[in-house]
């Protein structure tokens, strides 16, 4: 990417001629694998050109992604640009404003190039609840996992420069990645601003980075990281330099979740994450295997109990008044607005609505919603004390390879959920964690994740450094 | 806590969601649900006697700024996005 940097800066590549040229790329290959919900053609060249008169200027000196392509995750807003978070309720919206993270990426001459498909509003494991389904680039009869899906197909994909905004909020950017072959990188809780960003869990979701290279995801995290004044659960700490980490992993300390091997884990998947420890015992990391049952064991219902709740609250703002999509007025408050729900809203939706208006319900509240808040308090200790131990800890980003749209067809709403079973941790944790692709299968990609402690981003970077040319 | 999920739960449920689901959507939620709601009753197994809420996963502060106003949406800007305004408001269904 520093090369490509260099040679627009340089003149040697026309940074709006290369803008067409991948434009033109990205509709070839949205026809046959569906990407994008909306290819930003305008904002793209626009922006492209005004690029190319800054450099004229010489006005472009430290911009850290100049030039290169970024796209975002559909939930993300982009000014101008419809915005979906792939639903139907949101068809036709158009943001009048930009969220923080691509404020800052256009800053430091990102250009955006559109937005990717998505389960809608994040609800989903393989990108299949929605209008728009992604194909996997490997296979295309299979998934490239979810939510965000688009974005990691297209990292994949994309023979030029390119690095995705995804997010996650129960494990969104690393299951995509490891479906699709890339590093995906979901940071500290708060790390990024969720200021733009339509949210499904408040306290769960996270902007993040996929790149096809350490070096792709580091330079956008260090872009996108930072307080924002506009959201108030965005972290003050400084940000470090993730593009400056060291590329050395001797004496760093993992753990190896011992309950994340074996039982339920497709054996190819199994062994190939033991291959990619080994290779970070080879470079002189000290190895071992620990235990954590507890988000492996009670992950799962923690997660979806919490992520549902906040789901099913922060989805009534989508009331068809203020913008998307609208009905008739002739019916009372109540009728219109559970019309316009009603009508809009996927299969998923109204499933997880449910699940969430009923662990919040009066008589049921204290026994699942509160229990579940208590028990993520549990999870997130259990997490504390390993960090005390151990720079990272390391399990499958996901159980299977990945997976047949015609065996997805099969699986009942829980066997869906579970596919989240290593991810849920981490997420309700609000751990930065990554996925590193380990390897290959039968030609279909691996993913290995690291979790790192509270803001130890760059530790992950650095043990995924070893990775960088696989 | 033991619960049984049946259609009628599922029928307030909808109700105090304000979704309107069709006879067949009720009973497929139900199905999944009583599934769902059974495995996600394992919680029962962890003992939180003891054990405060966590409402967010890192520590946060409560966070202000100085009460200056700032640029914000023109009205016109805010209601741009809607068929649904009059006289420069959003226009909404009857609430009573």
């Amino acid at each position: 990417m520093n090369e490509y940097i260099n040679k627009i800066k340089n003149k040697e590549i026309d940074i709006v001629e290369h803008t067409h040229k991948v434009i033109e790329e990205c509709k070839k290959i949205n026809k046959e694998y569906n990407y994008f919900n909306i290819i930003s053609e305008k904002l793209a060249l626009a922006q492209a050109t005004a690029l190319k008169k800054d450099i004229e200027k010489n006005n472009v000196k430290n911009k850290k992604l100049l030039g290169v392509m970024v796209s975002a995750k559909d939930a993300i807003c982009v000014k101008g640009v419809e915005s979906t978070a792939g639903s139907k309720i949101l068809k036709g919206y158009k943001p009048l404003f930009d969220a923080t993270a691509i404020k800052k990426a256009v800053e430091q001459g990102a250009i955006i190039i559109g937005k990717t498909s998505q389960d809608e509003f994040g609800f989903g494991s393989f990108a299949v609840n929605t209008y728009n389904i992604p194909k996997n680039p490997h296979d295309k009869t299979r998934s490239c996992g979810g939510s965000s899906g688009g974005a990691a197909g297209i990292t994949a994909k994309a023979h030029f420069p390119h690095i995705a905004l995804g997010e996650s909020t129960g494990g969104s950017i690393a299951a995509p990645a490891s479906f699709c072959g890339v590093f995906g990188l979901t940071p500290t809780y708060g790390r990024v601003s969720r200021y733009g960003l339509m949210d499904f869990g408040n306290s769960l979701d996270k902007i993040g980075p996929i790149g096809k290279t350490i070096g792709e995801v580091s330079a956008l995290l260090e872009t996108i990281s930072g307080h924002d004044d506009k959201e108030s659960t965005s972290l003050n700490n400084p940000i470090e330099k993730y593009s400056n980490i060291k590329a050395d992993v001797k004496g760093m300390k993992i753990g190896i979740i011992k309950e994340a091997f074996g039982n339920g884990v497709e054996k190819a998947v199994d062994k190939t994450v033991w291959e990619g420890i080994k290779k970070l015992e080879d470079a002189g990391a000290k190895v071992e295997e620990i235990s954590l049952a507890m988000p492996i064991e009670y992950g799962l219902a923690t997660y979806y109990l919490i992520g549902t709740s906040e789901a099913s609250t922060n989805l009534a703002k989508y009331c068809g008044m203020r913008y998307g999509a609208s009905e008739d007025m002739k019916d009372s408050f109540n009728e219109y607005f559970t019309k316009v729900r009603s009508n809009n809203f996927t299969e998923e939706s109204k499933r997880r609505i449910m699940l969430g208006t009923f662990a919040r319900m009066s008589g049921y509240r204290d026994a699942y919603y509160i229990k579940a808040l208590k028990v993520r308090t549990k999870i997130i200790e259990e997490y504390k004390k390993q960090f005390k131990k151990y720079d990272a800890l390391v399990s499958p980003t996901v159980p299977v390879l990945p997976t047949k749209f015609s065996e997805i067809e099969k699986l009942s709403p829980l066997q869906h959920y579970m596919m989240d079973v290593m991810l849920v941790g981490p997420n309700l944790a609000g751990l930065p964690h990554m996925n590193v692709p380990v390897g290959f299968e039968n030609k279909l990609p691996v993913g290995m994740l690291l979790i790192g402690n509270h803001l130890e981003e760059n530790k992950l970077l650095q043990l995924g450094n070893e990775f960088e040319n696989e | 806590m033991k619960t049984e999920i049946n259609e009628e739960l599922i029928e307030h449920v909808s109700k105090v969601a304000r979704l309107d689901l069709t006879e067949k959507e009720k009973q497929k939620f139900s199905e999944e649900l009583k599934e769902i709601v059974a495995a996600f009753s394992k919680l029962d197994e962890v003992d939180t006697t003891k054990t405060e809420i966590s409402l967010q996963p890192v520590e946060l502060k409560n966070v202000l700024r100085e009460d200056i106003p700032e640029k914000c949406l023109t009205q016109e800007e805010a209601l741009s996005l809607t068929k649904h305004k009059k006289d420069g408001y959003f226009k909404g269904p009857k609430a009573i």
